[in-house]
């Protein structure tokens, strides 16, 4: 019968919390960073040139067909060959903006697509100034759109980031993969991280619907 | 000693996508199973299975597959049942599947109007008559397009698998990496073919889906 030995891992627990720090704060700024890049290619697309969409749609269509781990070893791996060399860390937080600023693309550019023309045309009709017509009715009613599709895609991007530890980047997961090699108690390290991914976003995503009954929570007319 | 990037290593990575075909239809089939237990367990009477059901779909969409494989992995060798890279991916996908798909059908299941249900409840069907000939045809339809976009996901998360040393795709292109030395060729040709398996899926998936909204709006 198997002996459960959870020693090693509380012993250095000090060290997986670390590791869970890099992780929420690897996935707010990929978050942050594939959100700018997000809206400019959204953009792009829905007001662009035909030759500058054809390139975004490759970018987005490339991104969300192949899996992160290729992505990342291309980064990590391909890129220094035209000298660009980064440490695991910065590769990470590149890796993961490339990829979710692909998604959000898509999110963002549907919130925009899902304000109706008649809706601007009858804000000028009111009186409203360009400003008054960009935030209160395209702005608002696409954010409200569009927030949870990106909090679940926050949500799952941290889950993807896990998968920076393959790069040996310090997240999460790399802490795990750390006192692993030196404890052997593989088992109990990865349940108990497992458990803290768990903790993470069970948590992230109550805060997150928490902040929309808060902010989004008037009556849109329609 | 570096050998070039001839037609051998080529070869040896196109070769492997069998292993990550073999690996994504294990994980669907089994997925498919799973996925429609767990469908019907989250939307039945039964408070402590549909209970059971939300916990089993919560774990495993909010944690990651590489934890998932890790555990599994190093949990059926702690249970004495050796470390078998194969058992250990495929079983791991099959749950990962199994939650993600319930939770898609479950969805698929509610969309059926609950008169629909009602009738047949009325008209004297047993619940497995009602689920197999009125309630399960109308969602499989619903359910096609988001099936076929989740494939998309198991595909590329079936290259995980690479990283408790099954040889698929992705772990060919590492080794054939580690000996030729030129990453932008060998993840280059690694992300092409994932793109190849997995870019008609996704268009055959946006198209159903624009086909069915379209449909549904008459």
């Amino acid at each position: 019968m198997y002996q459960f030995n959870f020693a090693p891992v509380f012993a250095n627990f000090d060290h997986l919390l670390q590791g869970a720090w890099v992780t929420v704060q690897l996935s707010f700024g990929a978050m942050l960073l594939g959100l700018v890049v997000a809206v400019l290619c959204a953009a792009g697309k829905t007001a662009g040139p035909a030759p500058l969409r054809w390139l975004i749609d490759a970018y987005v269509e490339l991104i969300r067909n192949t899996p992160f781990l290729i992505q990342i070893f291309f980064i990590y791996f391909a890129l220094p060959v035209f000298g660009l060399r980064m440490t695991p860390n910065v590769a990470a937080l590149v890796a993961l903006v490339v990829n979710v600023g692909a998604y959000a693309t898509e999110i963002i550019r549907a919130g925009i697509e899902s304000i109706a023309k008649g809706q601007v045309e009858a804000g000028f009709a009111l009186g409203l100034k360009r400003h008054q017509i960009f935030r209160y009715i395209i702005m608002k009613p696409a954010l409200r759109t569009v927030y949870p599709a990106l909090t679940s895609q926050f949500i799952f991007l941290m889950l993807t980031s896990s998968v920076v530890s393959a790069i040996s980047a310090n997240d999460l997961a790399a802490a795990g993969n750390d006192i692993q090699s030196r404890t052997f108690a593989a088992f109990e390290v990865y349940l108990v991280i497992t458990a803290m991914y768990l903790l993470l976003s069970l948590g992230f995503s109550a805060l997150f619907s928490l902040i929309q009954r808060l902010a989004f929570n008037y009556p849109l007319s329609r | 000693m570096i050998r070039p990037f001839g037609p051998n290593e080529v070869l040896f990575i196109l070769t492997a996508i069998q292993w990550t075909l073999a690996l994504s239809a294990i994980a669907f089939a089994g997925g498919a199973v799973g996925g429609l237990l767990t469908a019907l367990a989250r939307v039945s009477a039964n408070r402590i299975l549909s209970g059971l059901a939300l916990g089993f779909i919560r774990v495993f969409q909010g944690t990651p597959l590489l934890m998932q494989l890790f555990l599994v992995f190093f949990g059926l060798n702690i249970f004495g049942y050796g470390v078998n890279p194969w058992v250990a991916a495929s079983l791991a996908l099959t749950l990962h599947a199994s939650a993600f798909l319930g939770e898609i059908w479950r969805g698929c299941i509610q969309a059926v109007p609950q008169g629909q249900s009602e009738a047949a409840h009325a008209l004297g069907l047993s619940y497995f008559d009602r689920m197999k000939s009125i309630v399960l045809p109308q969602a499989a339809r619903i359910a096609v397009a988001p099936t076929v976009g989740f494939l998309v996901q198991l595909i590329k998360g079936t290259s995980l698998a690479s990283i408790i040393g099954f040889v698929e795709l992705t772990r060919a292109g590492q080794i054939v990496n580690n000996a030729t030395f030129d990453p932008f060729k060998v993840f280059g040709l690694v992300a092409l073919l994932y793109f190849v398996l997995c870019w008609p899926l996704s268009i055959l998936a946006g198209r159903m889906e624009r086909r069915f909204a379209a449909a549904s709006q008459r």
